[in-house]
């Protein structure tokens, strides 16, 4: 995904020499190459957690305990979701911000790049932390990615301060990259590119960043609270020093609600620039988009005590944030409205991110139907934890968030090489994974609503049949990842040259730069017609 | 030129009102833990009852038979027997009762304890009036020995009329290493146990 062809050119063009070789990629700060270090870096940890991944399905394989010790298989779960949540789906998402952004609203870079350089490089030692705890005596973190207290106070072993360092400095990478988008979008737009003229991609993003910093400051509160407890005795979740373990959970939670929107919503965002342009069409709806966005983002602080309902709420809580969470289907429900407006009677063509646009629409109405399924409180009861519940988020996250960001990867790769890809090649990767992550999911709804537990080594013989199923699903899906890297190399390395508009269809100032795009653009700012 | 400082201008400020925005989000994350005592003690959620000793009831309400239930439970791994005299009681609103909860401690070292109440539903939490309560202190308590730990309560005659039965649950938790050791000297001097 690099630009290093185009990029010698441009040498001369620096103010002051740029340095060369791994120099050249610790020191940057232009915008590319921090956002080319980014989609590398995320493709990289969705590989270590999507091996985790594998784990946990080889040891579902069969009944009873096959493969790998309980502890172990916990320390898999949690270091699983961990990984792809903050290693692989935000650093995905802030790594298309920083392509994609200043180059959809004629910046010339953003607006902090030595920030955006330190918040990139800070990334890979939270990920050596968090990975080397998992070979310490004693092991890893082993509680879930959600570290419930006391199972990460009281019960968990030494290695939870290293997992709290590492969340710290996500967190602290995060929140620097969000109000690097923020400020790039507020300040550096081009004269003319009024905020209701800015791509959605740009829109979704930006609401994203105003998420961002304002519960990743929670979370790094929530991880400080877990520290001390453990370490400091202090008792902000130990009932016996007069805290409160169910205060855990709201606090948590209270992050882990906007979380979630912090991963979908830059998805609609790259949904809302694919299906325009290969349905050549202006986008349904577009101010609807942008105020459902918003409303979407507002609402998912009055939702977090969903992910409670079992912990003895009273009626009125429990009726407050069912009706707030049905609430949401309704801005979600005009996003997805407006995306198959825009196909109606658009001349589409099927082109690989077409596809997974496509079929992020499909599947993630899916995981959004589970979802309200899961927010019928009585119902809940029986949903909870159970392999129900997995199968709804990773319907949201995988066919959701991950699918819009492979749409949005195969989308702007001619861009960023100058080089069309594979499509043949992009084609099997597309039909491998849709049939194989039905497979790996699909069933998992079945056995939840059975019963099947969700984070346990073990089963009840009757869910052995879909396990085994869903187990050869998953590992299909994991190989045919594969794919992907071995078409992104190949566009990297060559192939047919891309024209600056690279798509029939498309629109925006990132097409009207050539391809692979200069190391600088919008030196001078464009005029926005 | 003009236009580039501007920018900055622009960019400094913006970035300044961020930041602090972000640290006072990290304090909202810790002022949310005395918020959430409040919320509970205003809407009552939560079945915390409360930590000071009510003044005996005036009158008696007859009409009205409430039936409350004692659970008492160790936290953890905690050596220690404890069990309420009687499991079930059935009282008037306004009357007021007595009764013990037995504890051993079958560890080999001197301990000391202090015992968490929560009341279901929570609701009625804020009816349930405790004049006196071994909750309210820290308990000492040899090793080997036993005691009878009191318990002096009514319960208020304005409690709702859809509660017929609250349950009030004890949990016990050791608390002495959180106790500095002439602190636990002293308790051990005070208390004959």
């Amino acid at each position: 995904m690099s630009t290093t062809n185009s990029n010698a050119d441009n040498h001369a063009e620096e103010h002051h020499g740029a340095p060369s070789g791994i120099m050249r990629w610790l020191l940057t700060t232009n915008h590319k190459d921090i956002g080319s270090l980014y989609l590398l870096f995320s493709l990289l940890m969705f590989f270590i957690g999507g091996a985790m991944a594998m784990v946990i399905r080889a040891e579902l394989f069969q009944p009873g305990l096959q493969i790998v010790e309980p502890d172990f298989f916990n320390q898999m779960t949690t270091v699983h979701g961990l990984i792809m949540v903050f290693g692989a789906v935000m650093p995905a998402f802030v790594g298309l911000a920083n392509w994609m952004v200043p180059m959809m609203i004629g910046a010339p870079d953003m607006a902090l790049p030595r920030m955006n350089n330190w918040s990139f490089w800070i990334l890979p030692f939270a990920f050596l932390i968090l990975l080397m705890s998992l070979f310490m005596e004693g092991g890893g973190p082993n509680f879930g990615w959600t570290f419930y207290a006391p199972l990460s106070t009281t019960y968990s072993n030494d290695s939870t301060a290293l997992f709290v360092f590492s969340v710290h400095i996500m967190g602290i990478s995060s929140i620097m990259g969000a109000i690097n988008v923020i400020v790039t979008i507020f300040n550096l737009r081009a004269p003319g590119m009024t905020f209701m003229k800015m791509p959605l991609f740009v829109w979704t993003w930006l609401i994203t960043a105003f998420l961002l910093i304002a519960v990743m400051p929670v979370l790094a509160g929530a991880v400080t609270m877990v520290l001390t407890d453990k370490y400091f005795a202090t008792s902000f979740f130990d009932a016996a020093g007069g805290g409160d373990p169910v205060m855990f959970q709201h606090i948590f939670w209270f992050f882990g609600h906007p979380e979630v929107y912090i991963m979908i919503l830059p998805a609609f965002g790259i949904i809302s620039q694919i299906v325009p342009t290969f349905s050549r069409k202006k986008l349904f709806g577009y101010s609807s988009m942008v105020y459902a966005t918003a409303s979407i983002a507002l609402l998912s602080f009055l939702v977090w005590a969903h992910h409670m309902f079992t912990t003895g709420m009273p009626l009125a809580g429990e009726l407050f944030f069912m009706y707030c969470t049905m609430l949401i289907s309704v801005p979600t429900g005009v996003k997805i409205f407006n995306w198959v407006a825009t196909m109606w009677r658009g001349s589409l063509t099927f082109e690989v991110p077409m596809m997974f646009s496509i079929a992020f629409i499909v599947l993630f109405t899916i995981g959004g139907f589970s979802g309200l399924m899961l927010a019928i409180t009585p119902a809940d009861f029986q949903y909870h934890d159970t392999y129900f519940v997995v199968a709804h988020f990773h319907y949201v996250l995988v066919t959701g968030a991950i699918f819009s960001i492979m749409a949005g990867a195969y989308y702007w790769l001619p861009k960023w090489t100058g080089n069309m890809f594979d499509e043949k090649l992009a084609k099997t990767h597309f039909w491998l994974s849709l049939v194989s992550v039905n497979v790996l999911f699909f069933p998992m709804h079945f056995v939840g609503l059975a019963g099947m537990p969700r984070r346990i080594p073990d089963y009840a013989l009757q869910f052995a049949d879909f396990n085994a199923v869903i187990s050869i699903g998953g590992f299909a899906f994991g190989l045919s990842q594969l794919l992907f890297v071995a078409v992104v190399y190949k566009c990297i390395k060559g192939g047919e040259k891309a024209t600056a508009q690279v798509w029939e269809g498309a629109e925006g100032l990132e097409w009207e730069v050539p391809s692979p795009a200069p190391y600088h653009t919008f030196e001078t700012p464009p005029t926005i017609k | 030129m003009k236009d580039e400082l501007k920018t900055q201008q622009a960019t400094n400020k913006l970035v300044k009102k961020l930041v602090v925005t972000v640290f006072l989000m990290f304090g909202f994350g810790f002022a949310l833990i005395p918020l959430y005592d409040v919320f509970c003690d205003i809407t009552g959620l939560n079945g915390k009852t409360s930590e000071v000793a009510a003044v005996q009831s005036s009158s008696i309400d007859k009409s009205r038979i409430i039936s409350v239930e004692f659970i008492a439970r160790t936290q953890g791994n905690l050596p220690w027997i404890f069990k309420p005299e009687v499991k079930k009681m059935n009282v008037h609103p306004g009357e007021m009762h007595q009764l013990n909860f037995i504890v051993k401690n079958n560890s080999v070292s001197n301990m000391v304890v202090q015992a968490v109440p929560s009341v279901s539903p929570g609701i009625a939490a804020a009816y349930f009036n405790k004049i006196e309560c071994f909750c309210f202190n820290q308990q000492p308590l040899k090793h080997g020995m036993t005691a009878d730990l009191g318990l002096q309560f009514y319960i208020d005659k304005d409690i709702p009329a859809e509660y017929s039965t609250v349950t009030l649950a004890y949990t016990l938790f050791d608390i002495s290493e959180n106790i500095e050791q002439d602190e636990f000297m002293k308790l051990f001097a005070a208390n004959k146990n």
